[in-house]
């Protein structure tokens, strides 16, 4: 399994790479978004797969999953909400002030 | 704390208070309050002097980084004792001077400030025993020099000399680093006693010579000598006091103090004779040539300068020989070249300090510098006159100043070492008293020019109508202390060699038994000799060639503009320049895209490249969790999600993929017994795609990317390495056993935190304040996110919305 999930890992890095260099400002947001997903799927593979039962010392006696990563990805989670939203405010507010989502066309003077 | 410490600290501890108190005091007072200083520690100083004439080293350490070998150990000596006296003494002469000089209008704070950094610095550099803190100093008084040279930082001139001074200083500073690191390589210590301790051990390593010529450079650029010499006339741009302490009586000097006191180390090496020779013989002839076309008085001193300099330093490789001969009563004479060194120097911190305090006055009272705009000052000016003659008559060599007997003693040196049959010396070194005696002619003529063209002949009509009149009395006091000198120094020279410079010598030779041989009995009248009739030579050719200026000035023409040293060096800076931005401007593109492509490609290629290079890869699927249809079905589906992205043509497809991919993730957290993840991933998914999907009502619609196939290949390929790298780096970590995990610990939540939820009690006990910090970023986002929006352009700015 965790082999598998690292292929998937790779693909959905490669993608998220490819959105990011795009030049429109949605494809690079959506790149970001992916990329969140893969990172968070990496940090959880990483701590081993399907290795216990739910972290709830009411439901079992144990051994448990490794609760540290899933702590980690929680937070994560959170964060990559907040600058996914940010990024969408920032793209909408570029846009209404130049006209453009294109980044060729945002680069500003030619000689600054 | 000891006193020797004390006495680097004082000036910088005063430095820092300046800028404290000098509100509360009248603006003219400041001068005063600082001028305490340097005058207390001269007088520390020169008790000092009975003691170290006996032949007494004091040498302190302060314990810095010992396990480093850096040791704040201070070594006051018969050579560091002259310039530390130098130091304070022209010191409160210039401090004195500038409080008159200085108008209160001027920031008087910032001046008094950095003239003190400087005197810190320039303390420190001669009482340092650690090579890398007198580097430290050494930098430390470049950096004072830069700040004082553009004091009047308004003038572009100003600013321009400053630089270059810099520029040239410090590169030959770091230079000198290298040569110190060198030496360290070799030796093992970074206290110079013991370096000269250990010569023997050094002498023979492949690195001695380069860190030679390194230390040499070093020494070069800060005292001035050619080809480096041409900061030194653009340094003048700074007060006139600045010029007279810093560009000719201490800092210049520092290279000098430099190659007397490794003459211990690299003394005897052919390499260090010729080069300081040399380079000191050219530098002297150049220097002296050079100032006799100037027309500006601060520029004529100020090549002038450089002439002395090289004369001073074509003396310490003269006297350099006798290390190389090693002790025997013959070869002893051979150290009177460094006396008359050593000697040089203090007569040429008289005679020219007091010679830059007259030309200030002369600029402060009548408004220029030009000498062709001056002439006749003699009866205005009677005070200034008499400071300018006795000064321009030492410096000239002649009777009774003191640079007449260190012009003296300079021709003895350059005379004997022709009779020495080494280092090839019998091959060219009959062209060492030419060269010395030809500059000499020079430096006569230029003195003339200065005496006669400010002060004889007539007054110019627009200066006789300006009415000036004589400097005040605090202005006049200092040059005449230093011409009093002068004077004093010609009458009573053996009290000086007896108790300054015989102990000095000892510091340069450290090897030679007895100071007492090696200091000469200086007297003014030998009989007629050599030396004399070199004098009396100089003094009627110069005369000649004084009087016939304008038929051979013409011979200055002959050199092309293009090829001065000054044009070379502006065509080498601006030329960097203009490559350093061309170069820049090719990968800085503005591009943000560009950006990303070095990002990922320095990612793949320096953490790909070390896992191949270390060959770390390694695939173990033995340990891996058993694989379920649904959870395959589950994989496929978001490998097909996350491709169909980057095809989708319409915005809101790939939002709704998007939205596959979340839920498709919130999903794996179930099977992977994360149930706080999936319904944290399940509201958070919902809640970005309702955002993605308002902003859309704002956004354009996605237009098909118009990047050429080029560019599509090579993103492609970033992506897929990107990819690739995440994928090997993964599937190593996940076997990778070196380490006990840390999550058991956690695990005895209930004891610990009292939660039974083990990762709640991670996130709201273990480790709290992660999660405070995470809900401030929310907070910052949530604020930007509103900033944002709300954003309006201010009235009167250009409104780019309509």
């Amino acid at each position: 399994m965790e082999s598998l999930m690292m292929i998937l890992i790779g693909i959905l890095v490669a993608v998220a790479t490819y959105l990011v260099l795009s030049r429109n400002m949605i494809r690079i947001i959506l790149g970001t978004a992916l990329l969140s997903h893969a990172v968070h799927l990496l940090i959880l593979t990483v701590g081993g797969l399907k290795k216990g039962d739910v972290p709830l010392l009411s439901q079992s006696e144990g051994p448990f999953t490794d609760a540290l990563p899933q702590a980690l990805i929680l937070t994560a989670i959170v964060i990559s909400f907040a600058t996914t939203a940010f990024l969408l405010v920032l793209a909408y507010r570029t846009y209404k002030t130049n006209g453009s989502d294109d980044l060729q066309e945002l680069r500003g003077m030619p000689d600054e | 704390m000891t006193i020797d410490i004390a006495i680097i600290l004082t000036p910088f501890i005063m430095a820092a208070l300046i800028p404290i108190f000098y509100r509360r005091l009248r603006k003219n007072m400041i001068g005063w309050v600082v001028l305490i200083i340097p005058v207390s520690l001269f007088l520390l100083l020169t008790t000092y002097i009975p003691r170290v004439a006996k032949g007494e080293v004091y040498s302190h350490t302060y314990e810095w980084i010992p396990s480093f070998n850096l040791n704040f150990t201070t070594y006051i000596d018969g050579l560091s004792l002259i310039f530390s006296l130098l130091i304070t003494g022209v010191g409160s002469l210039v401090i004195l001077y500038s409080i008159f000089y200085l108008s209160v209008k001027e920031s008087l704070h910032h001046f008094y400030c950095y003239l003190l950094l400087f005197m810190g610095a320039m303390l420190g550099v001669v009482f340092s025993d650690n090579l890398m803190v007198l580097y430290a100093f050494w930098e430390l008084t470049s950096v004072s020099s830069f700040l004082l040279i553009a004091f009047w930082h308004h003038r572009k001139a100003s600013r321009a000399g400053a630089r270059k001074s810099m520029t040239i200083t410090v590169s030959g500073g770091v230079a000198m680093l290298v040569g110190f690191l060198m030496l360290y390589a070799m030796s093992g210590t970074f206290s110079i006693r013991e370096i000269i301790n250990n010569i023997d051990v050094i002498s023979g390593h492949v690195l001695f010579i380069p860190a030679l010529l390194l230390v040499l450079f070093g020494a070069f650029t800060k005292s001035a000598q050619f080809p480096f010499h041409i900061w030194l006339p653009d340094a003048m741009e700074a007060p006139t006091p600045v010029s007279s302490y810093l560009h000719s009586a201490t800092m210049v000097k520092a290279g000098i103090y430099l190659v007397a006191r490794f003459t211990p180390i690299f003394g005897g090496e052919m390499v260090w004779f010729w080069t300081i020779t040399g380079v000191g013989l050219i530098t002297l002839f150049w220097g002296s040539f050079n100032a006799v076309r100037q027309v500006d008085l601060k520029a004529i001193l100020a090549y002038s300068t450089v002439s002395q300099l090289g004369l001073i330093m074509s003396l310490l490789g003269l006297g350099s020989v006798a290390v190389y001969l090693g002790y025997s009563t013959e070869t002893v004479m051979y150290t009177q070249a460094t006396f008359a060194a050593l000697f040089h120097l203090i007569n040429h911190s008289t005679f020219k300090g007091a010679l830059f305090m007259m030309v200030g006055i002369v600029d402060h009272e009548i408004g220029t510098r030009d000498i062709r705009r001056l002439g006749g000052l003699m009866a205005i000016l009677p005070f200034t006159f008499t400071i300018a003659i006795i000064g321009c008559f030492s410096m000239a060599g002649l009777p009774p100043f003191n640079g007449f007997l260190s012009k003296e003693m300079f021709f003895t040196a350059v005379l004997n070492i022709t009779e020495l049959n080494i280092f090839s010396i019998h091959n060219i070194g009959l062209l060492i008293p030419i060269v010395a005696w030809v500059a000499s002619v020079f430096t006569f003529v230029y003195c003339l020019i200065i005496v006669s063209k400010t002060f004889l002949g007539s007054m110019k009509p627009d200066i006789v109508e300006k009415n000036p009149h004589e400097a005040p009395f605090g202005m006049l006091l200092p040059p005449f202390i230093l011409i009093g000198l002068v004077i004093t120094i010609f009458f009573f020279p053996n009290l000086l060699g007896e108790y300054i410079l015989k102990p000095a010598m000892l510091s340069v030779y450290p090897t030679f038994p007895s100071a007492e041989e090696m200091t000469p009995h200086i007297s003014a009248w030998h009989r007629i000799n050599t030396e004399l009739l070199m004098t009396l030579g100089v003094v009627v050719l110069g005369i000649i060639l004084y009087r016939f200026l304008k038929y051979w000035s013409k011979i200055y023409r002959l050199f092309p503009k293009q090829w001065t040293l000054n044009a070379i060096y502006e065509k080498v800076i601006t030329s960097s320049e203009n490559i350093s931005e061309s170069i820049t401007k090719r990968y800085m593109s503005g591009h943000l895209t560009h950006y990303f492509v070095y990002i990922y490609v320095s990612f793949v290629a320096i953490v790909a490249g070390t896992f191949i290079a270390l060959d770390a890869f390694e695939w173990n699927p033995t340990n891996d969790a058993v694989i379920e249809n649904y959870e395959l079905i589950l994989v496929f589906v978001m490998i097909f999600a996350a491709v169909a992205i980057l095809f989708a043509k319409s915005r809101i497809t790939t939002v709704l993929l998007n939205g596959v991919l979340g839920y498709s993730v919130a999903f794996f957290f179930v099977i992977f017994r994360a149930p706080d993840l999936a319904l944290t991933q399940l509201v958070v998914e919902s809640v970005t795609t309702a955002l993605y999907l308002i902003c859309f009502k704002f956004l354009a619609e996605l237009k098909p990317e118009r990047s050429t196939k080029r560019v599509k290949i090579s993103n492609g390929l970033i992506s897929v390495f990107v990819g690739a790298t995440v994928t090997l780096i993964g599937l190593t970590v996940v076997n990778y056993d070196k380490f006990k995990s840390i999550s058991s610990y956690f695990e005895d939540s209930y004891n610990l935190a009292g939660g039974k939820n083990i990762v709640n009690t991670i996130l709201g006990d273990f480790r709290a304040f992660d999660t405070m910090l995470e809900v401030v970023v929310l907070f910052i986002a949530g604020l930007g996110v509103f900033a944002l929006i709300k954003l309006k352009a201010k009235k009167g700015d250009v409104d780019i919305e309509n």
